[in-house]
């Protein structure tokens, strides 16, 4: 039904966009849950799970138990469900999604003969199809010959009904579970010498990058859970400039974390995971010093990132754009890979730039004395203007005066300075003196 | 029993304006930020450019030399005692080449040569860009640095002056740099010679 219909029936009717992303996450977390009744567990579509339970059932005391003991906790987590047991992967899915219940062993065809036909993961055309020809229950549809159906409405229907009734095999595909990366320890008595955790950390590295090396990927932050007597946890995080598996290498990063916990009466055990990691496939190693130097280079980007923080350890990027304070960005190094600038071309550009600032005691145009920074500054030579205009599809606050007419002024004091004109903006009263010149950069 | 020196392969003096490498060096003055960039051109290898985060002053990427912004990283750390540790850190590390600081405050003779003996393990030179008069004396190099006015319009002139040398004696040069690529030549002053005159034959 569509939404204005549906407000049209009742208006009162309160609606919520639908959130796939977390119903999906929902539904994950939800299959995880349930592989406690079976090994293979497997969601199927989007609202439902299949699990292969032969051989399980026992072990809860048969299959209305199971069935009870399911319904039970989920009732207690607070979701309403509906469950079915059956033979096959289709009776099962066609009887949960109508009702639910379980269909004894060898009672296949007479516990799905009430069910509809759109039950049967028929697309919706062959369903509405079918009912107008009066089949509009499953147990018309097995009665009648094979034959004509698969003429009529073609191999995929037969395929389902074969697959309902067991006659096709139909096996339950569970997805594999992505690796986990985390190791943990359990200490017989509490440490609490800085040397003895990084001797336990020492061996939970060495365990985890060997699973990080088996699934060749390495890891990007790193998280230590130090569980203290008191039930209280410390928690020591390092960065790392780039994928990496190396224990020695981030045992040295640890040194500074551990250092600053406080152990309390004690530490019984130790936890440690990779959030965030990255693919890292397997590389020839020590091939030539580029390949150590680049090494080396990353390891210092780690240590100072993981003390003054990732995102102050910067490179610049160059940027499409003309406006001076945009024509470069600032990234962080650990994320990003060094880029070769665009060659030169047109005006030249200052060494160092700053926000402007505005000069006081200017007198002509281009100025032939100005003050800056409580400086007295006389022109010696003047290049420009070179005009730049601010982008319009952009409300930058410090462009809102409008274009700007930019000066490299040699000035006979020394200094090299960029300023800048601003004609659009309105003149400031005379005795301020500042006729709208800014100074911007210096040049070398 | 000592070796003879090969003097037929005898290394090329240094130029004047070469700064010693493993040591850590001084630049004051209103060029000092120039100074550095032309220094950055004489050291292959990364470049670190160390700087408060609340300098507004910082380094634009398309006016910096040619082949500098690849290998150049800046950091920004919080506090000075950060800014310092950066340093060091820098210092000590094999592939950085020339590490560039900004501190706001006097170095103390620990602090200066705790650097010098971090700059000698790590066999790298660092550069202190210096306010005017907070020099340290750890320091084996003091240069004070700023634009002159040019005759004319095609010449950038600096004036460099070595004011403290640990090895060495003092000097001062005006440098016509340009900025883009490590091409200089000297000026020299008027009535006199940048290098000694052809004997007479």
């Amino acid at each position: 039904m569509a939404l204005a219909d549906a407000r049209a029936i009742c208006p009162d009717l309160s609606t919520r966009p639908a959130d796939l992303a977390h119903e999906a996450a929902a539904l994950a977390s939800l299959r995880r849950w349930a592989s406690r009744y079976a090994p293979m567990v497997a969601s199927d579509g989007t609202d439902g799970l299949m699990a292969d339970i032969t051989g399980v059932a026992h072990l809860f005391g048969g299959e209305a138990e199971l069935q009870g003991d399911l319904h039970a906790r989920l009732d207690r987590a607070g979701l309403s469900v509906t469950s079915a047991i059956a033979g096959t992967r289709g009776a099962a899915y066609a009887l949960a999604r109508h009702g639910g219940g379980i269909i004894a062993d060898g009672a296949l065809a007479q516990g799905v003969d009430r069910l509809p036909v759109s039950s049967l993961r028929i697309d919706h055309a062959t369903a509405e199809a079918l009912t107008r020809m009066g089949l509009s229950q499953l147990g018309a549809l097995i009665a009648q010959p094979r034959a004509p159906l698969a003429r009529r409405f073609g191999p995929a229907l037969v395929l389902r009904l074969d697959q309902l009734l067991g006659h096709q095999p139909e096996p339950v595909a569970a997805g594999a579970e992505p690796p986990h990366f985390g190791v943990r320890m359990t200490l017989p008595d509490p440490i609490g010498l800085q040397s003895d955790v990084m001797a336990g950390l020492a061996r939970l590295l060495d365990r985890l990058c060997a699973t990080l090396a088996q699934h060749h990927h390495g890891a990007r932050r790193l998280r230590l859970e130090l569980h203290r007597v008191d039930h209280a946890t410390a928690q020591v995080e390092i960065g790392l400039a780039r994928p990496m598996r190396d224990p020695l290498r981030m045992a040295a990063l640890f040194a500074k974390g551990v250092d600053e916990v406080d152990a309390g009466f004690g530490i019984d055990a130790m936890r440690l995971s990779a959030p965030i990691t990255e693919p890292m496939p397997p590389e020839q190693i020590g091939s030539g010093p580029a390949v150590r130097h680049e090494d080396a280079l990353a390891d210092l980007v780690s240590r100072l990132g993981n003390r003054i923080g990732f995102d102050r350890v910067l490179r610049m990027q160059p940027a499409d754009s003309k406006i001076p304070e945009r024509s470069f960005q600032l990234v962080a190094a650990a994320w990003s890979e060094p880029v070769a600038v665009p060659p030169r071309h047109g005006p030249t550009r200052p060494l160092t730039l700053f926000p402007p600032e505005p000069v006081s005691h200017a007198s002509g145009h281009p100025p032939a004395q100005f003050r800056w920074r409580r400086m007295r500054f006389t022109t010696l030579r003047a290049h420009g203007p070179e005009r730049i205009a601010p982008e319009w599809w952009f409300d930058d606050p410090a462009w809102r005066t409008g274009l700007r007419d930019y000066w490299r002024i040699e000035t006979r004091e020394g200094p090299r300075l960029w300023l800048f004109h601003t004609p659009q903006a309105p003149d400031w009263p005379a005795p301020a003196g500042a006729q709208n010149w800014c100074v911007q950069g210096e040049f070398a | 029993m000592t070796t003879l020196r090969d003097l037929a392969h005898r290394p090329p003096p240094a130029d004047p304006l070469t700064l010693t490498t493993a040591r850590v060096h001084e630049a004051e003055g209103p060029g000092r930020r120039s100074f550095a960039l032309f220094q950055t051109l004489r050291h292959p290898g990364a470049v670190l450019w160390v700087l408060p985060a609340h300098e507004p002053q910082r380094p634009m990427l398309r006016g910096l030399p040619e082949g500098l912004s690849e290998r150049l990283l800046l950091l920004t750390p919080k506090s000075e005692t950060d800014l310092l540790w950066c340093v060091e850190e820098a210092l000590r590390a094999a592939p950085v080449g020339l590490v560039i600081a900004e501190p706001q405050q006097v170095l103390s003779l620990t602090a200066g040569r705790r650097l010098q003996l971090a700059a000698e393990v790590g066999r790298t030179t660092g550069l202190m860009l210096i306010r005017e008069g907070q020099g340290s004396s750890a320091t084996h190099t003091r240069w004070r640095c700023a634009p002159t006015p040019a005759t004319s319009a095609d010449s950038t002139l600096h004036h460099w002056s070595l004011n403290k040398n640990k090895k060495g004696t003092l000097g001062q040069w005006v440098v016509n740099w340009h900025g883009a690529s490590a091409a200089f030549n000297l000026v020299p002053e008027a009535g006199k010679r940048c290098q000694p005159a052809e004997p007479t034959r």
